[in-house]
């Protein structure tokens, strides 16, 4: 049988008749007239030349620069079985899941990077991924309003991501600004908040009290939401342990390239007993009419595909293959390799800020427990960044008041490390 | 089609039986046959107040989600929280073990099928 049946020039004439047109082209009649000429284009190329342009333009790019710049995504080593699996034509081009008797495979991976960020989080359900970091932050705050059936109303600190918090009031929900000072002071939470932001490891790279936030959240009738790299969750307590009602963050230190800040995945995870709150998509894991195991998507009531006015949120998608990146590198790094990335990261982070100390350089929160980020106070970072991209490195954030973000990942080596301390030394 | 005597319908599929002004809720044999396999209703808040043929929960099963009309206007005085652990009541006894909500009327419903009515209703909508 043939797959794909045209209509019969009968079908169409019926059709036209039904709708009051005479020919098909009248029904264009309100676009714009097709353009008659000719645009001024350069002449076609052929596959060869075209090629050719594009390298040279590609040719431009600065690569393979020791990065010190973090802030949200981080320069980490990724193992090329993840490439060489997320480039498989069966996850490279699938689309959506929709019919589990076909993609079985498709959201079997998708179970596994569930599975894998609820035991990162200590909470028992976690969702397929979002678009981001900042996306799974902006729905949670969302979703503690909808659990809390309160307005939507956060308390933050300065400890949270600047640009998470941007998204968050992007999406209409009200701010209040906790006092930061290296770490957060939890002790003045509103009575009024639907939930409390507690990021760590922070914005400015230090660990947070995940159990006085979720406790100060608590005492107010509020949700703790914590905003965690998943790679320090190798080495940190699980937030669903110490509290917290909801977990979100950024999966790309999970084995993603920065690639100019996207496509990434969002994770975001909670309660069983919130589950219906959870935004996004969620596989399941059922067994079929033989009692076979089987993966399906679940839970869809929650989401616009089946009931548009009453869902949670507009997204009803995933980034599934950015999610399987991350869910191939954390399985084939496993916890000890998770811990050894995140060990190595801790250990060369400090080495460094203590060779900064050394020549001069404090820190801004030399208080405050930092893992493989932290705020150096320098007299001009500008002119320091710029020092460090002639010398081949990339500086980290110019926080605009006199100091840098530096972010040290294990992709460091102590050549590195030794020569930002230098060329910053003799810069500024 | 099982459609007893003694309640009555609303054409949005719900049933009601009122006994000393106190109305108990719940949906046909014909709706859950429709619906499919029930794995969730959401439950109103008790002490909520509705008029009839407002929204008052909605009925969520393997294939599609609908809301729940209330029959009469009233304050909800009891709510079946069974079925958040066995939501599959609402197949198996839709007019007994699978009743949803408890009213105070305050309102009386408009358009109320009789059994009967109810049936032809069914015959001709079908």
């Amino acid at each position: 049988m043939a797959r794909f049946t045209p209509h019969t020039d009968d079908d169409i004439r019926e059709m036209l008749e039904a709708v009051g047109v005479e020919a098909l082209d009248d029904l264009f009649d309100d676009v714009a007239p097709k353009f008659e000429g000719s645009l001024d284009l350069p002449p076609v190329s052929s596959e060869y030349e075209a090629l050719k342009d594009v390298a040279e333009l590609a040719g431009r790019n600065v690569t393979g620069l020791p990065i010190f710049l973090g802030a949200g995504a981080y320069d980490r080593i990724t193992p090329s079985a993840v490439s060489s699996i997320t480039s498989r034509g069966e996850f490279l081009t699938s689309y959506t899941p929709y019919q589990p008797e076909i993609s079985q495979g498709h959201l079997q991976a998708i179970f596994e990077f569930q599975s894998v960020i609820s035991e990162l989080t200590g909470l028992e359900v976690s969702n397929a991924s979002v678009y981001d970091g900042s996306n799974a932050v902006a729905e949670s705050a969302l979703m503690t309003a909808r659990l809390t059936k309160r307005d939507p109303k956060v308390a933050v600190s300065a400890g949270l991501n600047a640009r998470y918090r941007e998204v968050i009031e992007t999406y209409g929900v009200e701010v209040v600004e906790l006092p930061f000072d290296g770490t957060t002071d939890y002790s003045g939470v509103p009575d009024d908040v639907s939930g409390v932001f507690v990021q760590s490891p922070n914005y400015f790279g230090a660990v947070e009290d995940v159990g006085a936030a979720s406790e100060a959240a608590h005492a107010v009738g509020a949700l703790a939401v914590a905003v965690c790299d998943p790679i320090a969750l190798a080495v940190l307590e699980a937030p669903g342990k110490l509290g917290a009602d909801i977990a979100v963050g950024e999966t790309q230190p999970l084995g993603m390239p920065l690639v100019f800040g996207g496509p990434y995945a969002g994770y975001m995870a909670t309660h069983q007993k919130n589950v219906r709150q959870l935004p996004g998509r969620i596989a399941g894991e059922t067994v079929d009419q033989d009692g076979r195991l089987a993966y399906v998507l679940t839970l869809r009531a929650r989401e616009q595909d089946i009931r548009r006015a009453r869902a949670n949120s507009n997204i009803c998608t995933n980034q599934a293959l950015t999610a399987l990146a991350a869910t191939v590198y954390a399985a084939l790094l496993g916890p000890e390799g998770l811990r050894e990335v995140a060990g190595l990261s801790v250990s060369k982070a400090h080495y460094l800020a203590e060779k900064l100390g050394e020549a001069g350089f404090a820190l801004r929160y030399p208080d405050a427990p930092f893992l493989w980020e932290f705020a150096v106070e320098l007299p001009d970072a500008k002119k320091a960044n710029e020092a460090l991209l002639e010398a081949g490195i990339v500086g980290g954030l110019d926080l605009g008041d006199g100091a840098m973000l530096v972010a040290v990942t294990e992709k460091r080596t102590r050549e590195e490390l030794d020569a930002f301390v230098e060329v910053v030394a003799d810069a500024v | 089609m099982s459609i007893p005597e003694g309640l009555q319908y609303a054409k949005s599929h719900e049933w009601v039986r009122v006994e000393d002004g106190v109305a108990t809720v719940g949906i046909t044999e014909h709706a859950q046959e429709e619906l499919g396999d029930v794995v969730f209703v959401e439950l109103p808040e008790k002490g909520a107040s509705f008029s009839a043929g407002d929204t008052f929960g909605t009925i969520e099963s393997v294939k599609a989600v609908s809301d729940l009309y209330a029959p009469v206007g009233g304050e909800v005085v009891e709510v079946n929280d069974a079925l958040n652990d066995t939501p599959e009541s609402v197949n198996e006894d839709p007019y007994g073990e699978g009743w949803i909500i408890r009213m105070q009327v305050s309102e009386e419903g408009e358009d109320l099928l009789s059994a009967g009515e109810y049936e032809k209703f069914l015959e001709e909508e079908g």
